[in-house]
Protein backbone atom coordinates (compact mmCIF):
# COMPACT_ATOMS: atom_id res chain seq x y z
CA UNK A 1 0.00 0.00 0.00
CA UNK A 2 1.34 3.45 -1.18
CA UNK A 3 0.58 6.19 0.64
CA UNK A 4 -0.26 9.41 -1.59
CA UNK A 5 -0.53 13.20 -0.36
CA UNK A 6 -2.65 14.99 -3.01
CA UNK A 7 -2.52 18.95 -2.89
CA UNK A 8 -5.41 20.43 -1.97
CA UNK A 9 -7.50 21.06 -5.09
CA UNK A 10 -7.13 17.37 -6.02
CA UNK A 11 -8.28 16.35 -2.80
CA UNK A 12 -11.33 18.75 -2.94
CA UNK A 13 -12.40 16.78 -6.59
CA UNK A 14 -11.49 13.20 -5.60
CA UNK A 15 -13.27 13.95 -1.98
CA UNK A 16 -10.96 12.52 0.29
CA UNK A 17 -9.27 14.37 3.20
CA UNK A 18 -5.54 13.55 3.87
CA UNK A 19 -3.68 11.03 2.53
CA UNK A 20 -5.02 8.56 0.03
CA UNK A 21 -3.62 4.81 -0.01
CA UNK A 22 -3.31 3.13 -3.28
CA UNK A 23 -2.01 -0.48 -4.08
CA UNK A 24 -0.06 -1.04 -6.58
CA UNK A 25 0.63 -4.94 -8.20
CA UNK A 26 4.53 -5.23 -8.24
CA UNK A 27 7.26 -3.41 -7.80
CA UNK A 28 6.03 0.20 -7.35
CA UNK A 29 7.32 2.58 -9.97
CA UNK A 30 6.53 6.33 -10.38
CA UNK A 31 4.18 4.81 -13.25
CA UNK A 32 2.40 2.46 -11.50
CA UNK A 33 1.83 4.78 -8.46
CA UNK A 34 0.19 6.95 -11.27
CA UNK A 35 -1.83 4.43 -12.87
CA UNK A 36 -2.85 2.82 -9.46
CA UNK A 37 -3.98 6.61 -8.38
CA UNK A 38 -5.69 7.49 -11.27
CA UNK A 39 -7.83 3.98 -11.78
CA UNK A 40 -9.07 4.79 -8.40
CA UNK A 41 -10.26 8.22 -8.72
CA UNK A 42 -10.95 8.42 -12.22
CA UNK A 43 -11.52 12.28 -11.26
CA UNK A 44 -7.90 12.62 -11.10
CA UNK A 45 -7.25 11.43 -14.69
CA UNK A 46 -5.84 14.07 -16.87
CA UNK A 47 -4.83 16.64 -13.55
CA UNK A 48 -1.98 15.30 -12.91
CA UNK A 49 -0.10 14.15 -16.26
CA UNK A 50 -1.71 14.89 -20.13
CA UNK A 51 -4.41 12.34 -20.68
CA UNK A 52 -3.35 12.00 -24.27
CA UNK A 53 0.88 12.66 -24.09
CA UNK A 54 1.00 11.31 -20.23
CA UNK A 55 3.83 13.92 -20.03
CA UNK A 56 3.21 15.03 -15.69
CA UNK A 57 1.84 18.82 -15.96
CA UNK A 58 4.65 21.47 -15.98
CA UNK A 59 3.28 22.79 -12.37
CA UNK A 60 3.34 19.25 -10.62
CA UNK A 61 6.23 17.72 -9.08
CA UNK A 62 6.48 14.70 -7.24
CA UNK A 63 8.59 14.05 -4.33
CA UNK A 64 9.65 11.03 -2.38
CA UNK A 65 11.73 10.81 1.14
CA UNK A 66 13.22 14.68 0.33
CA UNK A 67 14.11 13.83 -3.06
CA UNK A 68 12.50 15.47 -6.23
CA UNK A 69 11.28 13.05 -8.51
CA UNK A 70 9.29 14.77 -11.22
CA UNK A 71 12.06 14.75 -14.00
CA UNK A 72 12.93 10.55 -13.53
CA UNK A 73 11.47 8.15 -15.82
CA UNK A 74 7.70 6.42 -15.14
CA UNK A 75 9.91 3.32 -14.84
CA UNK A 76 12.03 4.42 -11.83
CA UNK A 77 11.67 2.34 -8.33
CA UNK A 78 9.88 4.05 -5.44
CA UNK A 79 12.29 4.62 -2.69
CA UNK A 80 12.31 1.43 0.25
CA UNK A 81 10.87 3.78 2.58
CA UNK A 82 7.79 4.62 0.24
CA UNK A 83 7.10 1.32 -0.40
CA UNK A 84 7.49 0.11 3.31
CA UNK A 85 4.62 2.74 4.06
CA UNK A 86 6.89 4.88 6.32
CA UNK A 87 6.98 7.75 4.20
CA UNK A 88 4.22 9.13 1.51
CA UNK A 89 4.38 10.08 -2.31
CA UNK A 90 3.98 13.42 -2.26
CA UNK A 91 2.14 15.08 -5.19
CA UNK A 92 2.74 18.82 -5.27
CA UNK A 93 1.41 21.52 -7.09
CA UNK A 94 4.27 23.66 -8.10
CA UNK A 95 5.26 27.50 -6.12
CA UNK A 96 4.13 29.48 -9.55
CA UNK A 97 2.54 33.11 -9.76
CA UNK A 98 4.77 35.05 -7.73
CA UNK B 1 -42.91 33.22 -11.39
CA UNK B 2 -40.36 34.18 -13.97
CA UNK B 3 -37.14 34.81 -13.01
CA UNK B 4 -33.45 34.86 -14.36
CA UNK B 5 -30.21 32.69 -13.20
CA UNK B 6 -27.08 34.72 -13.94
CA UNK B 7 -23.97 32.42 -14.58
CA UNK B 8 -20.76 33.93 -13.85
CA UNK B 9 -17.49 32.61 -14.45
CA UNK B 10 -14.16 33.89 -12.91
CA UNK B 11 -10.65 33.55 -12.20
CA UNK B 12 -11.17 31.74 -8.93
CA UNK B 13 -14.60 30.17 -9.37
CA UNK B 14 -18.23 30.39 -10.37
CA UNK B 15 -20.95 32.02 -8.75
CA UNK B 16 -24.75 31.68 -9.47
CA UNK B 17 -26.83 34.32 -8.90
CA UNK B 18 -30.73 34.23 -9.28
CA UNK B 19 -34.01 36.65 -8.77
CA UNK B 20 -36.97 37.09 -9.56
CA UNK B 21 -38.25 38.73 -12.74
CA UNK B 22 -37.91 42.07 -11.19
CA UNK B 23 -34.17 41.55 -10.55
CA UNK B 24 -33.98 43.83 -8.17
CA UNK B 25 -32.87 41.59 -5.06
CA UNK B 26 -30.78 38.45 -5.90
CA UNK B 27 -29.39 35.70 -3.99
CA UNK B 28 -25.17 34.97 -4.51
CA UNK B 29 -24.39 30.98 -4.48
CA UNK B 30 -20.80 30.58 -4.40
CA UNK B 31 -18.36 30.07 -5.20
CA UNK B 32 -18.14 26.70 -7.07
CA UNK B 33 -14.98 25.10 -7.92
CA UNK B 34 -12.62 28.42 -5.81
CA UNK B 35 -9.44 28.77 -7.10
CA UNK B 36 -10.10 27.23 -10.43
CA UNK B 37 -10.21 29.62 -13.59
CA UNK B 38 -13.87 29.13 -14.92
CA UNK B 39 -13.39 29.94 -18.26
CA UNK B 40 -17.43 29.86 -19.46
CA UNK B 41 -20.36 28.27 -17.75
CA UNK B 42 -23.75 27.94 -19.69
CA UNK B 43 -27.29 25.90 -19.70
CA UNK B 44 -29.26 23.68 -21.98
CA UNK B 45 -31.79 26.19 -23.63
CA UNK B 46 -34.46 22.84 -23.45
CA UNK B 47 -33.26 21.69 -19.90
CA UNK B 48 -32.60 25.19 -18.08
CA UNK B 49 -30.99 22.93 -14.58
CA UNK B 50 -28.54 21.26 -17.22
CA UNK B 51 -25.44 23.05 -16.90
CA UNK B 52 -21.56 23.04 -18.06
CA UNK B 53 -18.91 24.70 -16.91
CA UNK B 54 -15.38 25.19 -17.91
CA UNK B 55 -12.98 24.38 -15.39
CA UNK B 56 -8.99 24.99 -15.47
CA UNK B 57 -5.77 25.82 -13.63
CA UNK B 58 -2.28 26.15 -15.33
CA UNK B 59 -1.80 23.68 -12.57
CA UNK B 60 -4.06 20.92 -12.83
CA UNK B 61 -5.21 21.39 -16.39
CA UNK B 62 -8.82 21.05 -17.45
CA UNK B 63 -11.94 19.74 -16.08
CA UNK B 64 -15.81 19.56 -17.35
CA UNK B 65 -18.14 19.79 -14.67
CA UNK B 66 -22.03 19.53 -15.26
CA UNK B 67 -25.44 20.08 -13.39
CA UNK B 68 -28.80 18.70 -13.25
CA UNK B 69 -30.17 21.10 -11.18
CA UNK B 70 -29.66 24.27 -12.17
CA UNK B 71 -26.32 24.36 -10.36
CA UNK B 72 -27.24 23.81 -6.88
CA UNK B 73 -24.78 20.14 -6.83
CA UNK B 74 -22.15 19.93 -9.83
CA UNK B 75 -20.46 16.39 -11.09
CA UNK B 76 -17.24 15.98 -13.73
CA UNK B 77 -17.75 14.46 -16.23
CA UNK B 78 -15.07 13.67 -19.09
CA UNK B 79 -12.13 16.30 -19.71
CA UNK B 80 -10.50 13.89 -22.66
CA UNK B 81 -9.72 16.44 -25.65
CA UNK B 82 -7.44 14.48 -27.97
CA UNK B 83 -7.69 15.77 -31.77
CA UNK B 84 -9.23 13.37 -33.84
CA UNK B 85 -5.98 12.98 -36.44
CA UNK B 86 -2.77 14.23 -36.10
CA UNK B 87 -2.24 17.64 -35.35
CA UNK B 88 -0.06 19.82 -37.30
CA UNK B 89 1.46 22.65 -36.53
CA UNK B 90 0.14 26.56 -36.73
CA UNK B 91 2.17 30.05 -36.46
CA UNK B 92 3.87 30.67 -33.25
CA UNK B 93 4.52 34.23 -31.98
CA UNK B 94 7.78 34.51 -33.55
CA UNK B 95 6.11 33.46 -36.96
CA UNK B 96 7.70 29.27 -36.55
CA UNK B 97 5.49 26.93 -36.80
CA UNK B 98 4.39 25.85 -33.52
CA UNK B 99 3.00 22.17 -32.68
CA UNK B 100 -0.81 22.10 -32.09
CA UNK B 101 -1.39 21.30 -28.63
CA UNK B 102 -4.73 21.24 -25.99
CA UNK B 103 -4.60 23.87 -23.57
CA UNK B 104 -8.17 24.60 -22.40
CA UNK B 105 -11.84 25.00 -23.25
CA UNK B 106 -12.72 28.54 -23.80
CA UNK B 107 -16.52 28.05 -24.33
CA UNK B 108 -19.13 26.06 -24.45
CA UNK B 109 -22.16 26.19 -26.63
CA UNK B 110 -25.28 23.62 -25.35
CA UNK B 111 -27.56 22.42 -28.26
CA UNK B 112 -30.41 24.02 -29.02
CA UNK B 113 -32.05 20.72 -29.18
CA UNK B 114 -30.45 18.08 -27.25
CA UNK B 115 -29.69 18.75 -23.29
CA UNK B 116 -26.89 15.99 -24.06
CA UNK B 117 -25.10 17.96 -26.59
CA UNK B 118 -23.04 20.10 -26.43
CA UNK B 119 -20.33 22.17 -28.52
CA UNK B 120 -16.83 23.01 -26.96
CA UNK B 121 -14.10 25.26 -28.68
CA UNK B 122 -10.92 24.96 -27.53
CA UNK B 123 -7.08 26.25 -27.10
CA UNK B 124 -5.46 25.59 -29.40
CA UNK B 125 -8.10 26.19 -31.66
CA UNK B 126 -10.72 23.38 -32.39
CA UNK B 127 -14.23 22.06 -32.07
CA UNK B 128 -15.34 19.40 -30.05
CA UNK B 129 -18.59 17.73 -29.47
CA UNK B 130 -20.60 15.76 -27.09
CA UNK B 131 -23.69 13.67 -27.67
CA UNK B 132 -23.53 11.91 -23.99
CA UNK B 133 -23.78 14.55 -21.80
CA UNK B 134 -20.18 15.56 -21.19
CA UNK B 135 -18.71 11.80 -21.00
CA UNK B 136 -16.91 11.81 -24.12
CA UNK B 137 -15.75 14.63 -26.10
CA UNK B 138 -15.27 14.24 -30.38
CA UNK B 139 -13.44 16.20 -32.37
CA UNK B 140 -15.01 18.32 -35.82
CA UNK B 141 -11.34 17.98 -37.27
CA UNK B 142 -12.21 19.45 -40.39
CA UNK B 143 -12.21 23.06 -39.13
CA UNK B 144 -8.71 22.54 -37.73
CA UNK B 145 -7.91 20.46 -41.11
CA UNK B 146 -8.61 23.31 -42.80
CA UNK B 147 -5.97 24.29 -45.59
CA UNK B 148 -5.40 27.94 -43.63
CA UNK B 149 -4.92 26.38 -40.29
CA UNK B 150 -0.85 26.11 -40.54
CA UNK B 151 -1.15 29.96 -41.24
CA UNK B 152 -3.08 30.80 -38.16
CA UNK B 153 -1.30 32.42 -35.34
CA UNK B 154 -2.58 32.92 -31.24
CA UNK B 155 -3.93 36.13 -29.98
CA UNK B 156 -2.66 37.46 -26.73
CA UNK B 157 -4.51 35.17 -24.80
CA UNK B 158 -3.83 31.66 -27.23
CA UNK B 159 -5.15 30.07 -30.16
CA UNK B 160 -8.26 30.15 -28.70
CA UNK B 161 -12.28 29.20 -30.52
CA UNK B 162 -14.23 31.15 -28.28
CA UNK B 163 -17.53 32.28 -30.13
CA UNK B 164 -19.72 29.28 -31.36
CA UNK B 165 -23.33 30.30 -32.77
CA UNK B 166 -25.92 27.49 -33.44
CA UNK B 167 -28.72 28.65 -36.16
CA UNK B 168 -31.98 27.37 -34.94
CA UNK B 169 -33.25 27.53 -38.61
CA UNK B 170 -30.72 24.97 -39.89
CA UNK B 171 -29.03 22.96 -37.64
CA UNK B 172 -26.18 22.39 -40.25
CA UNK B 173 -24.92 26.21 -39.86
CA UNK B 174 -22.16 26.90 -37.19
CA UNK B 175 -20.51 29.84 -36.89
CA UNK B 176 -17.37 29.89 -34.87
CA UNK B 177 -14.73 32.78 -34.10
CA UNK B 178 -10.91 31.98 -33.53
CA UNK B 179 -8.54 34.78 -31.95
CA UNK B 180 -6.63 35.64 -34.20
CA UNK B 181 -7.53 33.54 -37.55
CA UNK B 182 -10.76 35.12 -37.64
CA UNK B 183 -15.12 34.15 -38.50
CA UNK B 184 -15.19 30.58 -39.96
CA UNK B 185 -18.78 28.81 -40.98
CA UNK B 186 -19.72 25.51 -42.13
CA UNK B 187 -23.16 24.34 -43.59
CA UNK B 188 -22.91 20.92 -43.54
CA UNK B 189 -23.06 19.97 -39.79
CA UNK B 190 -18.93 20.77 -39.37
CA UNK B 191 -17.50 18.52 -42.16
CA UNK B 192 -16.19 21.29 -43.81
CA UNK B 193 -15.65 25.39 -43.32
CA UNK B 194 -15.24 28.22 -44.89
CA UNK B 195 -13.34 31.58 -43.82
CA UNK B 196 -16.13 34.42 -43.69
CA UNK B 197 -13.79 37.27 -43.18
CA UNK B 198 -14.47 39.06 -46.34
CA UNK B 199 -14.37 42.97 -45.37
CA UNK B 200 -12.44 42.81 -42.21
CA UNK B 201 -9.54 45.28 -42.42
CA UNK B 202 -6.61 44.79 -39.67
CA UNK B 203 -3.71 46.97 -40.26
CA UNK B 204 -2.05 44.38 -37.63
CA UNK B 205 -1.44 41.93 -40.04
CA UNK B 206 0.86 42.05 -43.67
CA UNK B 207 -2.36 42.12 -45.87
CA UNK B 208 -4.97 43.92 -43.84
CA UNK B 209 -7.66 42.43 -46.01
CA UNK B 210 -6.48 38.78 -45.84
CA UNK B 211 -8.84 35.93 -46.09
CA UNK B 212 -7.58 34.65 -42.68
CA UNK B 213 -5.57 36.23 -39.84
CA UNK B 214 -8.15 38.83 -37.94
CA UNK B 215 -8.71 39.03 -34.35
CA UNK B 216 -12.16 38.18 -34.07
CA UNK B 217 -13.05 38.79 -30.29
CA UNK B 218 -16.73 37.89 -30.38
CA UNK B 219 -20.23 37.89 -32.40
CA UNK B 220 -23.04 37.97 -31.92
CA UNK B 221 -27.04 36.65 -33.39
CA UNK B 222 -30.21 37.13 -32.86
CA UNK B 223 -32.23 34.17 -33.23
CA UNK B 224 -35.28 35.19 -35.18
CA UNK B 225 -32.03 36.61 -37.90
CA UNK B 226 -29.43 34.31 -38.54
CA UNK B 227 -28.06 35.78 -41.40
CA UNK B 228 -27.69 39.35 -39.55
CA UNK B 229 -24.44 38.78 -37.60
CA UNK B 230 -22.51 41.59 -35.28
CA UNK B 231 -18.97 41.42 -34.24
CA UNK B 232 -16.87 42.92 -31.88
CA UNK B 233 -13.00 42.79 -34.18
CA UNK B 234 -9.88 43.70 -32.12
CA UNK B 235 -10.66 46.97 -33.55
CA UNK B 236 -13.93 47.44 -35.43
CA UNK B 237 -17.52 46.61 -35.35
CA UNK B 238 -19.04 44.77 -37.72
CA UNK B 239 -21.95 43.80 -39.14
CA UNK B 240 -22.83 40.96 -41.90
CA UNK B 241 -26.48 40.58 -43.36
CA UNK B 242 -25.58 37.62 -45.51
CA UNK B 243 -24.18 35.00 -42.59
CA UNK B 244 -20.88 36.55 -42.94
CA UNK B 245 -20.19 36.50 -46.45
CA UNK B 246 -19.68 39.99 -46.36
CA UNK B 247 -18.87 42.71 -43.13
CA UNK B 248 -19.38 46.60 -43.08
CA UNK B 249 -18.08 48.14 -40.56
CA UNK B 250 -20.81 49.98 -38.43
CA UNK B 251 -18.51 51.98 -35.40
CA UNK B 252 -20.17 54.77 -36.03
CA UNK B 253 -19.53 57.42 -33.79
CA UNK B 254 -18.16 55.13 -30.53
CA UNK B 255 -15.41 56.53 -28.44
CA UNK B 256 -13.31 53.91 -29.78
CA UNK B 257 -14.03 50.92 -31.70
CA UNK B 258 -11.72 48.54 -29.73
CA UNK B 259 -13.59 45.94 -26.92
CA UNK B 260 -14.76 42.18 -26.58
CA UNK B 261 -18.40 42.07 -25.78
CA UNK B 262 -21.13 42.51 -28.28
CA UNK B 263 -24.23 41.32 -27.68
CA UNK B 264 -28.22 41.75 -29.11
CA UNK B 265 -31.57 43.02 -27.57
CA UNK B 266 -33.60 39.80 -26.75
CA UNK B 267 -36.39 41.11 -28.93
CA UNK B 268 -35.33 43.62 -30.83
CA UNK B 269 -32.75 42.45 -33.48
CA UNK B 270 -31.50 45.75 -34.05
CA UNK B 271 -30.73 47.24 -30.93
CA UNK B 272 -27.04 45.86 -30.13
CA UNK B 273 -24.72 46.88 -26.99
CA UNK B 274 -21.03 47.22 -26.98
CA UNK B 275 -18.37 47.82 -24.38
CA UNK B 276 -15.66 49.74 -25.80
CA UNK B 277 -12.40 49.29 -24.22
CA UNK B 278 -9.84 52.51 -24.71
CA UNK B 279 -7.18 50.53 -27.27
CA UNK B 280 -5.43 47.19 -27.11
CA UNK B 281 -2.53 48.45 -25.13
CA UNK B 282 -4.77 49.92 -22.67
CA UNK B 283 -7.28 47.09 -21.61
CA UNK B 284 -9.45 49.48 -19.50
CA UNK B 285 -12.84 51.41 -20.42
CA UNK B 286 -12.04 55.50 -22.14
CA UNK B 287 -11.80 58.15 -19.38
CA UNK B 288 -12.29 56.88 -16.52
CA UNK B 289 -16.07 55.87 -17.21
CA UNK B 290 -17.97 52.75 -17.54
CA UNK B 291 -20.26 52.88 -20.34
CA UNK B 292 -22.60 50.49 -22.92
CA UNK B 293 -23.32 51.92 -26.23
CA UNK B 294 -26.23 50.85 -27.58
CA UNK B 295 -27.28 51.07 -31.35
CA UNK B 296 -30.92 51.05 -32.09
CA UNK B 297 -30.19 50.68 -35.31
CA UNK B 298 -28.02 47.77 -36.26
CA UNK B 299 -24.73 49.74 -35.72
CA UNK B 300 -23.56 53.15 -36.68
CA UNK B 301 -25.30 55.23 -34.16
CA UNK B 302 -24.43 54.60 -30.84
CA UNK B 303 -25.74 56.06 -27.60
CA UNK B 304 -24.17 56.23 -24.36
CA UNK B 305 -25.60 54.18 -21.54
CA UNK B 306 -24.00 54.88 -18.26
CA UNK B 307 -27.16 55.57 -15.34
CA UNK B 308 -25.72 53.76 -12.58
CA UNK B 309 -22.25 53.37 -14.26
CA UNK B 310 -19.25 54.80 -12.31
CA UNK B 311 -18.37 57.74 -14.18
CA UNK B 312 -14.98 58.68 -12.99
CA UNK B 313 -11.83 56.71 -11.82
CA UNK B 314 -12.86 53.13 -13.62
CA UNK B 315 -10.56 51.43 -15.00
CA UNK B 316 -11.92 47.76 -15.53
CA UNK B 317 -12.43 45.63 -18.49
CA UNK B 318 -15.18 43.38 -19.85
CA UNK B 319 -14.22 40.30 -21.92
CA UNK B 320 -15.61 38.61 -25.28
CA UNK B 321 -18.05 36.39 -22.72
CA UNK B 322 -18.97 38.83 -20.52
CA UNK B 323 -21.97 40.42 -21.34
CA UNK B 324 -25.21 38.51 -21.89
CA UNK B 325 -29.24 39.17 -22.11
CA UNK B 326 -32.36 37.32 -20.85
CA UNK B 327 -35.26 37.45 -22.64
CA UNK B 328 -38.05 38.34 -20.13
CA UNK B 329 -40.34 40.90 -20.99
CA UNK B 330 -38.55 43.69 -20.48
CA UNK B 331 -34.89 42.82 -21.43
CA UNK B 332 -31.95 42.40 -19.06
CA UNK B 333 -28.54 43.25 -20.37
CA UNK B 334 -25.84 42.19 -18.04
CA UNK B 335 -21.63 42.21 -17.91
CA UNK B 336 -18.79 41.59 -15.72
CA UNK B 337 -15.95 43.08 -15.05
CA UNK B 338 -12.25 42.29 -14.91
CA UNK B 339 -12.55 44.13 -11.29
CA UNK B 340 -15.11 41.83 -9.71
CA UNK B 341 -18.46 43.54 -10.15
CA UNK B 342 -21.62 42.22 -12.07
CA UNK B 343 -24.17 44.99 -13.18
CA UNK B 344 -27.59 44.87 -14.22
CA UNK B 345 -29.91 46.94 -16.50
CA UNK B 346 -33.76 45.36 -16.50
CA UNK B 347 -34.93 48.23 -18.91
CA UNK B 348 -32.89 47.81 -21.86
CA UNK B 349 -30.08 49.22 -20.64
CA UNK B 350 -31.09 52.49 -19.30
CA UNK B 351 -30.50 52.06 -15.72
CA UNK B 352 -28.24 50.55 -14.30
CA UNK B 353 -27.15 48.51 -10.89
CA UNK B 354 -24.44 46.27 -9.40
CA UNK B 355 -25.42 43.17 -8.50
CA UNK B 356 -22.10 42.06 -6.67
CA UNK B 357 -18.97 44.22 -6.27
CA UNK B 358 -16.39 42.24 -5.27
CA UNK B 359 -15.68 39.15 -6.82
CA UNK B 360 -12.58 37.84 -8.61
CA UNK B 361 -12.38 39.22 -12.07
CA UNK B 362 -15.18 37.90 -14.24
CA UNK B 363 -14.46 36.05 -17.39
CA UNK B 364 -17.95 35.15 -18.26
CA UNK B 365 -21.14 35.91 -17.77
CA UNK B 366 -24.76 33.83 -19.17
CA UNK B 367 -27.89 34.24 -18.45
CA UNK B 368 -30.66 31.98 -18.09
CA UNK B 369 -34.27 33.00 -17.82
CA UNK B 370 -36.48 30.77 -16.11
CA UNK B 371 -40.33 30.69 -16.59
Amino acid sequence: MIRVVLPAHLRTLARVDGEVNVEVSGEPTLLSVLNALEAQYPVLRGTIRDQVTYERRPFVRFYACEEDYSHEPGATALPAAVVSGKEPFLIVGAMSGG
Amino acid sequence: MSGVRVLVGTRKGAFVLTSDGKREKWDIAGPFFAGWEMYHLKGSPVDPNRIYASQSTGWFGQLIQRSNDGGKTWEPVGNKFEYATVPGTHQWYDGTPHPWKFARVWHLEPSLTDPDTVYAGVEDAALFRTTDGGQTWQELPGLREHSSGPGWHPGAGGLCLHTIILDKKNPNRIVIAISAAGAFRTDDGGKTWQPINRGLRSEQIPNPTAEVGHCVHHISMHSARPNTLYMQKHWDVMRSDNAGDSWQEVSGNLPTDFGFAIDVHAHEPETIYVLPIKSDSEHFVPDGKLRVFRSRSGGNEWEPLSKGLPQHDCYVNVLRDAMSVDSLDSCGIYFGTSGGQVYVSSDAGNNWNAIVHDLPAVLSVEVQTLQ
